[in-house]
């Protein structure tokens, strides 16, 4: 694979670079849903976010990424015999048209078939574990697809049972999801499933445009040169994640910040609790990531929008959006 | 059709052929051409005049049925049990071909579009050229993959005597591929370019990108080291023109744009008044709008109203080849389908074998000796089930006239449902609300009390009525069930969707919600009940993107004859 634009060099789009940056501190968070027109650096962005994060410590030729010895995962199993090695945080790309075989994995056919052996094949879902599932197009995904990402996605486990072969491992892995609303809806149940989303769309404004442009340019003529120049911005922001992540368990939660959260769910009427919960999570993620003790209100209504427009019931003719929904509940319930 | 240069423009063939060299000048910055032509000679010449830029043995051809394993690579399994080891293939992507021809492009289902974008993000190198057939009115090639391919390039009209221009020799594409990276771009430049795709109304970032590269490829080729304006002109007219999403001057142009005036454009007035250059932009436009073809704006409508989402969404009603649903029995095959292999079957298949093969090789130690003639393929057969939603307009003014026979049709369609195991769903709309009289059901008997029962008068809820039928089908399709649509009315609302009786409020509430449903791809008719057609329904049937159907004097055996005639047979 041929190297990625840097994180960093993308011009504007803070919201969804702040939301992926979040979920890289603090996974439980629970995935991206990326929303928005084509050619707004959608994928650009996930892409280079798998360049960016700290690389992690797994079995070496273990398929299911296991951090350790592990009795848990297939391949390491009670073998003591392992080396531990460093290799890049699986960023997997899940195409529209994957089988279900390649997902969760089967049987392995070359090994059935020229060694008469039943083995597991591992599939998507375990190359993803302790990683980023990436859905470009999340709105097409087949339905029986979808059905079995949630189950996943919920347990953190992929159970296989099938062809004879019976399997399970972990599967923890953060989802991140991109699509165009024109093309499709998401089903409400998926939709939950993400811990944050946010609408992209392409910079109205003429210079930031221009800066788009010239810096695509410069990055395909001049490749080395151009991540030269941004080595050190990117590495920049992967030393504040993993900072972030050291600080994070020391973060504090004042109650002002919780009664916040559930007045502004309360407000909005948003389906469950998943909602306070990713909001309160993301908060602390944002406090760890600017080096403060605890979240503020003013945060919390930072990171609002990303963490409940999805989550509210959907009127199929509010054309505002539910952006302006949220922004408006902000507005009354953090700013009275 | 403009045809010639008596204006200064080129004809369609000249930027055709043009097109061809530059995307061969700089393949990962410009992906390639999508080439939209049925298929005679103009096309064969262009593509001979492709073929003279590579080997033969450095292209290849793609199918819109192509696995994975054969895009990506992956085991032989048919040489791997000849062999009796593992044998893999490389993949048409990985094997060294430069040139990937994908045939009828309109029929790749998202899923190839993406894995195919997703390979030209990583900047393989191919050049792609996309084969389009598709009819004005389908769809196109899926997105993604339009998206990354710069230029669309359309031959459809031209005839062979038309095409005269030749590409450029290989010699001067690797020389122009040698210059590519010396020249330079100006800021202003790409400033331009990203001026310019903003008041075509082109909101991506991914066309300015490519005029750019188009523009400087453009300059390599003629040898040049400063992309002059004739370039950003000609990669305006390649990558610009036919993405055209509105004309600067608004709507008003119809037949021959007129030439863009100086500060005439209300939506991008605050930026343009900063722009360095004014009256470069300007040309650049001249030389965009000079190659358009004169029936635009139709062709733009069209394009809008007829384009699917269904058709690429995975929910649609396509019958694809199954992958789950009822199990069939396994068939023999070979491996290089999408199907699974049904293990145990093919085993038994073996069996029989394996004592003879054994014998016949006698050195070969492993338990089981298969030959790929024993393979077979798991089958699965998935029947959608299909649903009818009506919405039956009760209200006063179609009670009196009308409310007998819809009921009548209503319980033959049932009928004939029931013997083909579809569904039905029923919502009448009247008063100020519409209610879900019966949820998505196959029983008969339940219809029937229901629908004797369906009570008439008062006002006409329409838009409330298409919503209930709306939230029915969205629910019903996401379970995978194909639902249709049925809505018998006068297409006179004269209630807002909030309750009030407003009579203008509602003919927009009711037209928004129907073009939403058009939107969604659910198929539909509006079946006017009134005694003497009127536009009312008509209009709606239009927004609906659905089959209008005015009865005045048809009894309810007519009525249900032309839904199932017009509705249910396209399926």
């Amino acid at each position: 694979m041929t190297d990625a634009f840097p994180f960093s060099a993308i011009v504007g789009q803070d919201e969804m670079k702040q939301a992926l940056v979040l979920t890289a501190i603090d996974p439980s968070i629970g995935g991206v849903l990326i929303f928005g027109d084509r050619g707004t650096g959608k994928s650009t962005a996930v892409r280079a976010l798998a360049a960016l994060l700290p690389p992690i410590t797994a079995v070496e030729g273990c398929p299911f990424n296991s951090p350790g010895p592990d009795s848990n995962c297939p391949h390491c199993g009670d073998n003591s015999d392992i080396r531990l090695v460093e290799k890049p945080t699986p960023v997997i790309d899940l195409p529209l048209g994957a089988t279900e075989d390649r997902v969760v994995g089967a049987l392995d056919i070359e090994r059935a078939l020229t060694r008469g052996e039943k083995a597991f094949d591992p599939g998507l879902l375990a190359q993803a574990h302790r990683g980023y599932l990436y859905i470009d197009e999340a709105n097409l995904l087949e339905d029986h697809l979808v059905d079995l990402l949630l189950d996943v996605a919920a347990s953190g486990e992929n159970v296989v049972e099938r062809d004879g072969l019976s399997v399970r491992h972990d599967a923890r892995f953060v989802l991140v999801g991109s699509g165009n609303p024109e093309e499709g809806e998401l089903r409400p149940q998926l939709l939950d499933r993400f811990g944050l989303s946010v609408e992209v769309r392409s910079p109205s404004d003429i210079k930031e445009r221009v800066e788009v442009v010239r810096r695509r340019d410069a990055f395909d003529t001049d490749r080395a040169g151009f991540l030269d120049t941004w080595r050190p911005e990117d590495a920049r922001i992967r030393d504040a994640i993993l900072e972030a992540r050291t600080r994070l368990p020391s973060i504090e939660t004042p109650d002002a910040v919780l009664e916040d959260c559930a007045r502004l769910c309360v407000a909005l009427g948003s389906d469950g609790l998943r909602g306070e919960l990713t909001l309160l999570r993301a908060a602390r993620a944002l406090a760890a990531y600017e080096a403060v003790a605890a979240p503020s209100r003013e945060m919390v209504a930072r990171i609002a929008p990303s963490a409940l427009r999805h989550r509210l019931r959907r009127d199929p003719l509010d054309e505002a959006g539910s952006t302006a929904r949220v922004e408006r509940s902000i507005e009354e319930v953090l700013c009275a | 059709m403009r045809v010639g240069s008596e204006d200064g423009a080129p004809d369609r063939w000249t930027l055709s052929v043009r097109a061809l060299d530059l995307a061969r000048v700089d393949p990962r910055g410009l992906g390639g051409v999508r080439l939209h032509a049925h298929s005679g000679p103009v096309r064969d010449l262009w593509l001979s005049h492709l073929r003279t830029g590579h080997d033969r043995d450095r292209e290849r051809r793609i199918a819109p049925s192509i696995s994975d394993q054969a895009l990506f690579g992956g085991l032989d399994l048919a040489a791997t049990l000849e062999a009796g080891r593992t044998v893999r293939h490389p993949g048409l992507l990985n094997d060294g071909a430069r040139v990937l021809i994908l045939t009828m492009a309109e029929r790749a289902d998202a899923g190839l579009a993406a894995k195919l974008a997703g390979h030209l993000d990583e900047g393989s190198g191919h050049l792609v050229i996309a084969l389009d057939e598709s009819e004005a009115s389908e769809a196109g090639i899926p997105p993604a993959l339009d998206e990354r391919l710069a230029f669309p390039v359309d031959l459809d009209g031209l005839r062979p005597a038309d095409c005269l221009e030749t590409v450029a020799s290989r010699g001067r594409i690797a020389q122009a591929r040698l210059n590519l990276r010396a020249v330079t771009l100006p800021a202003d430049v790409l400033e331009s370019c990203v001026i310019l795709a903003a008041r075509l109304g082109i909101s991506g970032l991914r066309a300015p990108i490519q005029t750019a590269r188009t523009a400087r490829a453009a300059a390599a080729l003629d040898g040049r080291q400063e992309v002059s304006e004739a370039d950003i002109a000609l990669a305006a007219q390649l990558v610009l023109a036919p993405r055209l999403r509105c004309l600067p001057e608004g709507d008003d142009a119809e037949q021959e744009p007129p030439p863009p005036e100086n500060g005439d454009r209300a939506d991008e007035t605050e930026t343009e008044s900063t722009e360095p250059s004014g009256p470069s932009g300007d040309r650049l436009l001249e030389a965009v709008t000079a190659v358009l073809p004169p029936n635009l704006l139709e062709q733009l409508r069209t394009r809008t109203i007829t384009r699917d989402p269904a058709a690429s969404s995975g929910q649609g009603a396509v019958q694809r080849q199954a992958q789950r649903g009822r199990p069939l029995p396994a068939l023999r095959g070979h491996t290089r389908s999408r199907s699974r292999i049904d293990l145990v079957e093919t085993l038994k298949a073996a069996a029989p074998w394996q004592t003879m093969r054994h014998a016949a090789r006698p050195d070969d130690s492993r338990p089981i000796l298969f030959q790929p003639d024993d393979i077979r393929l798991r089958r699965f057969c998935d029947r959608r089930e299909r649903l009818v939603v009506f919405a039956v307009d009760a209200s006063g003014s179609t009670a009196l006239a009308r409310l007998a026979e819809a009921k009548g049709a209503i319980e033959l369609l049932l009928g004939e449902a029931y013997s083909r195991r579809d569904q039905v769903a029923l919502i009448s709309f009247r008063g100020t609300d519409a209610t879900l009289l019966l949820p998505p059901t196959r029983s008969l008997v339940r219809t029937k009390r229901c629908l004797s029962a369906l009570p008439g008068g008062g006002g006409t809820p329409l838009a409330a009525g298409l919503q209930a039928a709306f939230v029915v089908s969205q629910s019903e399709r996401r379970r995978g069930v194909t639902a249709s649509m049925v809505v018998l009315t006068d297409g006179r609302a004269n209630i807002a969707l909030d309750g009030t009786a407003d009579r203008s409020a509602a003919r927009d509430d009711s037209h928004r919600l129907a073009r939403l449903i058009g939107a969604g791809g659910v198929p539909s008719m509006v079946i006017d009940t009134s005694l003497r057609p009127r536009p009312e329904a008509e209009r709606l049937a239009d927004a609906l993107g659905g089959h209008y159907l005015p009865l005045p004097h048809a009894g309810a055996s007519r009525l249900s004859e032309a839904v199932n005639g017009t509705l249910l047979a396209e399926r």
